[in-house]
């Protein structure tokens, strides 16, 4: 059986304390190197918002926003984003207020089980940063990166198309 | 930059990582071991999109797949190039996606994925469970009785069909592949991908200055409309004069083991109309010599009906839809 432990020399095993701002607050913690930035967010910060759905790429559920970008935290290690300012789901409310497209998916009825919601809300505000999708093809083909399972997928475009909108990118 | 490849110290054994977007899947899976993971992500010259002396543009190898696609030089002058980068993968992996990274992505054969299986590219000398299983998915092309796997890339197929050129340093000195040298056949080695050699690593990848942006399409068929890999996909791009085509490039992507071209067949449409009969010859010239296992022959017909909507759809890009699918 592999185990990456043993194929590591002994320096690789050595834990390496990591920091990053996540949600506008630094927070460091000791990890093992091959720790992914999803586990890092779950397993040691508690965030459990951002959800594991495939591990492997696959399915955008851990989608977050990394120094602006949206990104799959399953295919990234934590240690290559030291000093990296994350948001995840749960850093885009300001002041108690949802953030548009947290009130948008309301709106919409965007989501049945929410599994995918978290990846889908993260993935649409680094869409909308990007400013490249107009119409809503466009929207569909840049959010084709976040299944739903529940197919609840006519509901979240409609949601991104209405905040879309209102950030005058219609 | 050949202190930081002595210190980096790239083998089998230490792994560079870029995106991490296939090494980290893969890693995941037991397929890729590696006793340290060395994150090339440090080092800047790599980063770069520049504009070079003879009109050609050099995309560095650390580059993202969406700062390229979207770069305003890559935009205009090489609008083929955007396209089959944006017809790949999902909005974030191309924001975490490398160019080097890219070039260097292993097949999607399921096998290949299935530890529990044999497979030359995996565990050389062990067999190939695709040619006797479901091969739906594989090669028609350029196959070896060891493997029949394609590479899944589409920024690689524009790349091809361009005429790039890949940079490549290492332990030994720099040196040039030119694209079509880049990747390799199956043969009797099909665990080798490419040519890249034990400790190089790419350092950039050169356009040359001929783009063809007014006539390109990149068309790309697939199980789904996206988010998925390409069971057949064609970058076309065409350079048009009173007299018909006066020069014509044609690279199909999912299959064979490398992107294929084929120079008869692009020789064939110079001089000629940009006209239906004529982009059906060129198809039947490509797929001449295809092969086909129990699950793929759909394939062959695919290839040609696909080569022959790019031609159509090269000779007038702005009915082009988003995500690279047929629009006539
Ligand atoms: C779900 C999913 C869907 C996808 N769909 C598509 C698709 O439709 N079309 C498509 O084209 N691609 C697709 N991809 C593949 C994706 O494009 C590649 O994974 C990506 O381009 C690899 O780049 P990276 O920087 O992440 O490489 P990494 O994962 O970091 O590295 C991959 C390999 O390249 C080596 N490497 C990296 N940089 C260099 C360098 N500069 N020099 C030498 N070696 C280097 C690494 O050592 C490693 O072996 C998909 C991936 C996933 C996960
Ligand atoms: S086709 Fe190639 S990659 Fe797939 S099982 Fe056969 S040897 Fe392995
Ligand atoms: S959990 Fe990362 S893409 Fe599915
Ligand atoms: S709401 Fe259930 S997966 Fe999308």
């Amino acid at each position: 059986m592999h185990t990456y432990e043993s194929g590591l020399k002994e320096e690789m095993q050595h834990q390496s304390e990591l920091s990053m701002t996540i949600n506008g607050v630094p927070k460091s913690r000791t990890v093992k190197p091959w720790v992914s930035l999803l586990d890092y967010l779950r397993e040691y910060l508690d965030l459990t918002g951002t959800k594991k759905g495939c591990d492997h790429g696959q399915c955008g559920a851990c989608t977050v926003i990394c120094d602006g970008k949206r990104i799959l935290s399953c295919l990234t290690l934590a240690v290559m984003k030291e000093g990296s300012e994350i948001t995840t789901i749960e850093g885009i409310a300001k002041d108690g207020e949802l953030h548009p497209l947290q009130q948008a998916f309301i709106d919409h009825d965007a989501f049945q089980c929410g599994y995918c919601t978290p990846g889908q809300i993260c993935s649409a505000i680094g869409m909308i940063a990007e400013g490249k999708a107009k119409t809503r093809s466009e929207v569909k083909e840049l959010m084709s990166g976040n299944l739903c399972r529940c197919g609840a997928n006519t509901n979240i475009i409609d949601a991104i198309m209405d905040v879309q909108k209102g950030a005058g990118n219609e | 930059m050949q202190d930081a490849l002595a210190k980096i110290n790239i083998s089998q054994k230490h792994r560079a990582v870029a995106g991490g977007t296939n090494l980290i899947d893969l890693m995941k899976y037991f397929i890729t071991d590696a006793a340290e993971l060395v994150d090339v992500n440090t080092i800047p010259q790599h980063h770069a999109i520049e504009e070079l002396p003879d009109g050609g543009l050099r995309l560095g190898a650390l580059t993202t797949n969406a700062e390229t696609a979207y770069h305003p030089l890559v935009e205009s002058r090489y609008p083929l190039l955007s396209k089959a980068i944006l017809a790949g993968a999902s909005a974030q992996i191309r924001n975490m996606a490398t160019n080097g990274g890219n070039l260097m992505q292993r097949t999607r054969c399921y096998y290949f994925y299935d530890v529990n299986t044999p497979c030359n590219k995996r565990t050389p000398g062990s067999g190939c469970a695709a040619i006797g299983g479901y091969n739906r998915t594989m090669a028609i092309m350029g196959t070896s009785e060891h493997c029949i796997a394609v590479f899944p890339s589409d920024m690689c197929v524009a790349l091809a069909a361009l005429n790039a050129v890949v940079n490549i340093e290492g332990p030994d000195g720099d040196r040039q592949l030119p694209f079509a040298d880049f990747h390799r056949l199956p043969g009797d080695t099909p665990h080798l991908d490419n040519n890249l050699k034990d400790g190089e690593l790419i350092s950039s990848i050169d356009l040359p200055a001929e783009g063809f942006p007014q006539h390109y399409s990149y068309l790309k068929l697939r199980d789904r409309n996206s988010y998925a890999f390409a069971l057949v996909s064609v970058a076309t791009a065409f350079e048009l004069c009173d007299t018909g085509i006066s020069k014509a490039r044609i690279a199909l992507g999912g299959v064979a083991h490398r992107p294929w071209r084929v120079t008869e067949a692009e020789v064939f449409l110079n001089g000629k109309d940009p006209v239906r009969v004529n982009f059906e010859a060129a198809a039947d010239i490509i797929l001449q010599g295809a092969v086909p296992f129990e699950h793929n022959a759909f394939k062959i017909e695919l290839a040609k009906r696909a080569i022959v909507r790019n031609c159509m759809m090269a000779l007038d890009p702005d009915t082009q839809l988003p995500g690279a699918q047929p629009s006539h």
